[in-house]
């Protein structure tokens, strides 16, 4: 008698420490091999494009926070540089420090979540207790300058929203100083690891043409072998007057894109490093009264200060007719804004590219042939967040 | 193409019969298409080998009650080689049919599911169209204008019948959409001392 095949199918999540959130995975099996994997995405869907729409382009900064959520100011960036361009506002240039000293910042937060987390979903425990605890600093940083450790809501169009306490640049710059080592230490316990291996090299491998059929960006793509990065190859703010390199892998598998991140957190260190020595004196924000609201004390004597407090913070600044589309290298690929401004304070449609959308859409052609316990693997090395994906 | 002139220029000999309109804004090339010619514009683009535009970044649609055509679909491509973007777009009617594009790129496949899934536009030969963000079961498309903000349904857990219900959304209080619009643009001279 001759066996019949069967296939079985699993459902994977929507509830499960390795799904990163919220994603149900919907899984064929045939034995252990999996033989097609459906994604469903939007349980996290909170509709921020049409929220959007309905806010004024200062109200709308908080919402970028709640995509990724790791990294929360590299998105604000996207947003503020589109209505910058639109509006041809100079940014002051201590202004464009901080910015990327904070990006740089997110760029390590979210590679250590990743990072540490894609070890725990392989079965190690102990990165994820040693990350978190530099994050935790990281985060301190991030609420003394915007007075949250997650929502930060400090970027404006123009600028940033303060300037730096007192205190801050050397607390940031001995953290430079520390940090080196305890990325050595992550390194001694994975990348020679034995199993952290066996479960990461030749698993989830993306070959150059494929990664650009399927829109990767960010790591995805450079662990390919595709070397591009936005801070090199479109330089925003002052990406273009600071040295540091661009990580690229070989094999496209998920052990390379591990390396990668692991070099880009390296990358990072430095790019915050020649910040700090390099940034001027100023203003952190465009001086332009309609633009961005006026210090406090001018409040209590000038009557123009006062007016244009006032505007600002109801019917808050008008963008001109307009249609633009402008991407930064956020930690985990291109995230872009593409913006259509219709000469109201409100944006017409404001679409975002979220780089997880596109590389989740291929975990059915990561995943087809691999067995069920390297869905976690390659899951953890797309580096997933559902606030980005889902919006 | 090296730049951008020269690139728009070369699109514009190579598919002048396809193009309605061109013109270079914010370092981008912005071109307006026939909406029949989209795959023949889009495999041109992608596989020429003075333009490489070999990564489709984003699929979407924009949303103008008002119009005729009520809707602009919009292609956003990225060149690596050349370092360059195009944007390309063309007005719809709102039961037109488009093109999918995903046997050119597969990345395709989910840009097109949201644009149905918000705003309702059907795709042709498009392998797998369902609703992807929204919950199962939607109804509607919320990215059209004609949606409300507040949507149309909510949720929440029912104890009396021991699971999670649908019911129309009740608000305590209105959505407040305030019109802070004023036609004052402050006065002249500031800007003619500022620009002194």
């Amino acid at each position: 008698m001759a066996k019949e095949k069967k296939t079985l199918n699993l459902n994977f999540g929507p509830q499960h420490p390795a799904a990163h959130g919220v994603l149900r995975l919907i899984l064929q099996l045939d034995g252990e091999v999996v033989e097609k994997a459906d994604p469903h995405i939007g349980l996290l869907h909170r509709g921020t494009e049409k929220l959007i729409e309905n806010k004024t382009y200062i109200q709308a900064v908080p919402y970028f926070d709640r995509l990724d959520y790791v990294a929360p100011m590299n998105q604000e960036h996207a947003f503020a540089l589109a209505i910058e361009k639109i509006l041809k506002i100079e940014v002051p240039s201590r202004a464009k420090y901080i910015r990327v000293i904070f990006c740089e910042i997110g760029r390590i937060l979210s590679h250590i979540l990743n990072v540490t987390t894609q070890a725990m979903d392989v079965g190690a425990l102990t990165p994820t207790l040693w990350g978190f605890e530099e994050r935790e600093k990281l985060m301190g940083f991030y609420e003394r300058v915007s007075g949250s450790r997650l929502h930060a809501n400090y970027f404006r169009a123009g600028g940033v929203h303060k300037d730096l306490p007192v205190g801050l640049e050397s607390d940031i710059d001995e953290f430079c100083e520390r940090f080196p080592k305890i990325i050595d230490d992550l390194e001694t316990l994975l990348t020679d690891n034995r199993i952290f291996k066996q479960r990461n090299v030749d698993i989830g491998i993306v070959s150059k043409q494929d990664a650009l059929d399927y829109s990767f960006s960010g790591v995805m793509l450079r662990g390919s072998g595709v070397a591009w990065d936005l801070r090199r190859s479109q330089p925003y703010d002052c990406y273009n007057d600071l040295e540091f390199k661009i990580p690229v892998g070989k094999n496209g598998d998920c052990y390379d894109r591990y390396l990668c991140r692991i070099e880009e957190m390296r990358e990072s260190l430095k790019i915050i490093k020649q910040c700090l020595k390099n940034i001027p004196k100023g203003p952190i924000k465009t001086e332009d009264g309609k633009i961005s609201p006026p210090p406090k004390k001018e409040l209590k004597q000038s009557m123009e200060a006062l007016i244009h407090h006032f505007k600002l913070f109801t019917e808050g600044y008008r963008v001109e007719k307009d249609e633009i589309y402008t991407a930064v290298e956020a930690p985990k690929g291109e995230f872009g804004v593409y913006l259509i401004s219709d000469g109201s304070s409100k944006p017409y449609k404001c679409k975002i590219r979220a780089p997880g959308f596109t590389h989740l859409q291929a975990m059915d052609y990561l995943i087809k042939g691999h067995m069920l316990a390297d869905v976690p693997a390659v899951l953890g090395s797309m580096d997933i967040v559902f606030g980005e994906v889902d919006r | 193409m090296k730049n951008l002139e020269s690139l728009e220029k070369f699109i514009n000999s190579e598919l002048t019969s396809k193009i309605n309109n061109s013109f270079i804004k914010h370092d981008n090339i912005y071109i307006n298409i026939d909406h029949d010619e989209l795959v023949d514009v889009i495999s041109f683009l992608k596989t020429n080998k003075d333009t490489k535009f070999r990564q489709l970044i984003e699929i979407t649609a924009v949303d103008y009650p008002e119009n005729e055509n009520r809707f602009k679909m919009v292609y956003l491509l990225l060149s690596h080689e050349y370092n360059q973007r195009i944007i390309i777009d063309y007005s719809i009617k709102e039961n037109e049919v488009i093109s999918s594009l995903t046997s050119i790129f597969p990345a395709a496949n989910w840009m097109e599911r949201e644009v149905f899934d918000m705003y309702g536009l059907k795709f042709k030969d498009h392998p797998d169209l369902r609703r992807i963000l929204t919950d199962y079961g939607f109804e509607g498309h919320p990215l059209r204008k004609d949606f409300p903000l507040t949507g149309h349904n909510e949720v929440r857990y029912s104890e009396e019948q021991k699971k999670v219900i649908y019911e129309p959304v009740k608000l305590e209080q209105n959505y407040r959409n305030f019109d802070y619009e004023s036609p004052w643009e402050g006065t002249k001279y500031i800007k003619e001392i500022k620009k002194n």
